[in-house]
């Protein structure tokens, strides 16, 4: 079967030959063309995501959302984008313009470019790169910046503040990002997504049964990095107003809201494809296009638990954010990532376990190999589980036998 | 002119009028932003070369560390928004230009005489380049001994760090 994106590219190829455009040339246009239509589709999919978070937003918290634009509200996100377009452009007076200025398109390009990588199906994809997996984490960097750069530039006391949480959260949460994200690679022997996500050919095979662990803690500190709610300290409107992007108004700060909302949809794709399997699914041999509705219905899964996280989950404390990483998600990540390859060297030879309706498509085979690490990730989880507890345990007892004194007191001399 | 060429040049020219910011600027974030444009130009120049592992590599380490930089650049100096004060240069800017020129003079010299220098290198073949990369490290017959060497270096480096910041209980009290 002709893949109808294939057909296009050639199509337009002839016709650029038939114009007698240079092959280099059109060849570099068609890139072009293909990277408006990946960047295209991404913030179209936002788009249609303002709606969708609005509403099931609205339905855990046992309201109605948007209902009055289009029917079931549907062209609400188009209203809300044009209102924001006549909104003024504000800069304050003394601010850093140009620096000011670049940081929002940063934000929205900093996601962007991790969907230069995702392979939609077996045969859409923007580049099959050999380094995939560190791009992304190399991608996540700029976005950091953008932060940075738009709560100093605005000149403004709040925006410096959450300018200043917000890299270290996110400098913090790389870390377990980065070695969750090393599990797939390690299983997969490969940084390439598009191998990564061949290599989860059939239901067990998938990453999520062999590194459920792995996926936990990928998902967890990938929310922590885009910033939402438990983790949304860098603007926490009690306390820092709106934090790194106080000053800005109208389409600026829309690109600030298209670029999280884009990265949450984004870690939810990520998610499917390094966990569970991307474009993989019954039939997709033969029908290459089931792939993206198979990826779709992954990615808008683990989005919707994104969702329903944020709609129902108070702020974390800054300085449980900071405990919850450090003393919990980066060591066992550390136990994991090296547990990890030594369970697979260990078991690598030792074949079957069970497997249900051989000669099926999509056989369901269970090795020795997948069993065995999960296990091991089930040990990890509950022993980390286990030491939490007691820890808080006894973290609890002691505080009963000194109670905590005022965090705020005034100074001796003054107090007599 | 191929498109290549044309990348090429602009991430060049970019690259060096951003590398000449870096050290004129006096606004301290300015220069960190510059860094920021001048290694990422040296990342676009590894992908250029068929390196993509090593610039990705390069936007990792340094760019990805750049933001801790101007946290610092921010928090250690004063009203760094309009600090227009001050000197960039000290005395050593003359001969400091006088061996950058030297080296600089030296390195055309010495590639303009080299027979390969203006040779076009074939195709390289960069699928199978982070496995053998991987192996060398980790090889006994390759660099695993720098390698562990180095790790350990910085693993010393991150103790220190610890020891010299650990809060003392007798000056505490």
């Amino acid at each position: 079967m002709m893949d109808p994106l294939v057909a296009l590219g050639d199509w337009l190829l002839s016709l650029a030959a038939k114009i007698n455009l240079p092959p280099a040339v059109s060849q570099v246009i068609l890139y072009l063309l293909g990277v408006s239509v990946i960047a295209t589709v991404a913030l179209v999919i936002t788009i249609f995501n303002t709606w969708l978070e609005r509403k099931i937003a609205a339905r855990l918290q046992d309201r109605i959302g948007p209902n009055r634009v289009g029917p079931w509200g549907l062209l609400q996100p188009i209203a809300d984008a044009i209102k924001m377009l006549t909104k003024e452009d504000t800069t304050p007076a003394a601010a850093d313009k140009v620096a000011y200025n670049i940081a929002p398109i940063l934000a929205v390009v900093s996601v962007l470019l991790i969907w230069a990588v995702i392979p939609f199906t077996s045969v859409w994809y923007g580049t099959k790169l050999n380094v995939a997996v560190l791009y992304i984490a190399a991608v996540g960097s700029f976005g950091v910046l953008a932060v940075l750069m738009a709560g100093w530039s605005s000149n403004n006391k709040y925006a410096l503040l959450g300018a200043f949480r917000a890299v270290s959260q996110l400098i913090s949460y790389e870390v377990p990002l980065f070695l969750s994200l090393l599990v797939p690679v390690l299983l997969a022997r490969s940084m390439d997504i598009s191998v990564i996500v061949e290599k989860q050919g059939s239901f067990l095979e998938m990453f999520v049964v062999a590194a459920p662990l792995a996926a936990l803690l990928f998902f967890i500190s990938s929310v922590a990095e885009v910033g939402r709610t438990p983790f949304d300290l860098l603007e926490a409107e009690s306390e820092i107003v709106a934090g790194y992007h106080i000053e800005y108004s109208g389409f600026k700060f829309g690109m600030f809201q298209a670029g999280e909302f884009m990265h949450t949809f984004t870690i939810g794709a990520l998610t499917a494809l390094l966990f569970l399997g991307g474009w993989q699914g019954p039939l997709v041999d033969q029908y290459p296009i089931l792939g993206l509705v198979y990826f779709m219905g992954k990615s808008f899964a683990v989005y919707f638990v994104t969702m329903w996280m944020r709609s129902t989950l108070p702020r974390i404390r800054i300085d449980h954010m900071q405990a919850l990483n450090w003393k919990i998600l980066v060591p066992v990540a550390l136990v994991l990532l090296m547990l990890t390859p030594l369970v697979d060297y260990f078991t690598k030879d030792l074949g079957v376990l069970f497997s249900a309706f051989p000669g099926s498509p999509g056989e369901l085979t269970l090795t020795w190999r997948t069993a065995a690490l999960l296990l091991t990730n089930l040990v990890v989880g509950i022993g980390a589980l286990d030491i939490i507890r007691r820890t808080s345990k006894r973290n609890t007892k002691a505080r009963q036998r000194f109670p905590e004194r005022a965090v705020a007191r005034p100074p001796k001399e003054e107090a007599a | 002119m191929t498109p290549m060429q044309l990348i090429f040049i602009f991430t060049a020219v970019a690259s060096t009028v951003a590398a000449i910011m870096v050290v004129t600027r006096r606004n301290m974030v300015h220069a960190a932003l510059f860094l920021v444009m001048t290694l990422f130009g040296v990342a676009v120049a590894f992908v250029l070369l068929e390196a993509p592992f090593l610039a990705v590599v390069q936007v990792v380490v340094y760019i990805g560390a750049i933001a801790i930089l101007m946290i610092f650049a921010v928090m250690l100096t004063r009203n760094v928004t309009d600090d227009e004060s001050g000197h960039p240069f000290n005395a050593n800017v003359r001969l400091a230009l006088l061996s950058a020129v030297f080296v600089f003079s030296l390195l055309v010299v010495t590639l303009g005489g080299w027979a390969q220098f203006s040779a076009i290198a074939p195709f390289a073949n960069t699928s199978g380049a982070v496995a053998q990369l991987g192996e060398a490290l980790a090889a006994a017959d390759g660099y695993v001994l720098a390698f562990e060497v180095a790790s350990m270096l910085l693993l010393g480096a991150l103790v220190g760090a610890i020891f010299v910041v650990w809060p003392r209980q007798a000056e505490n009290d």
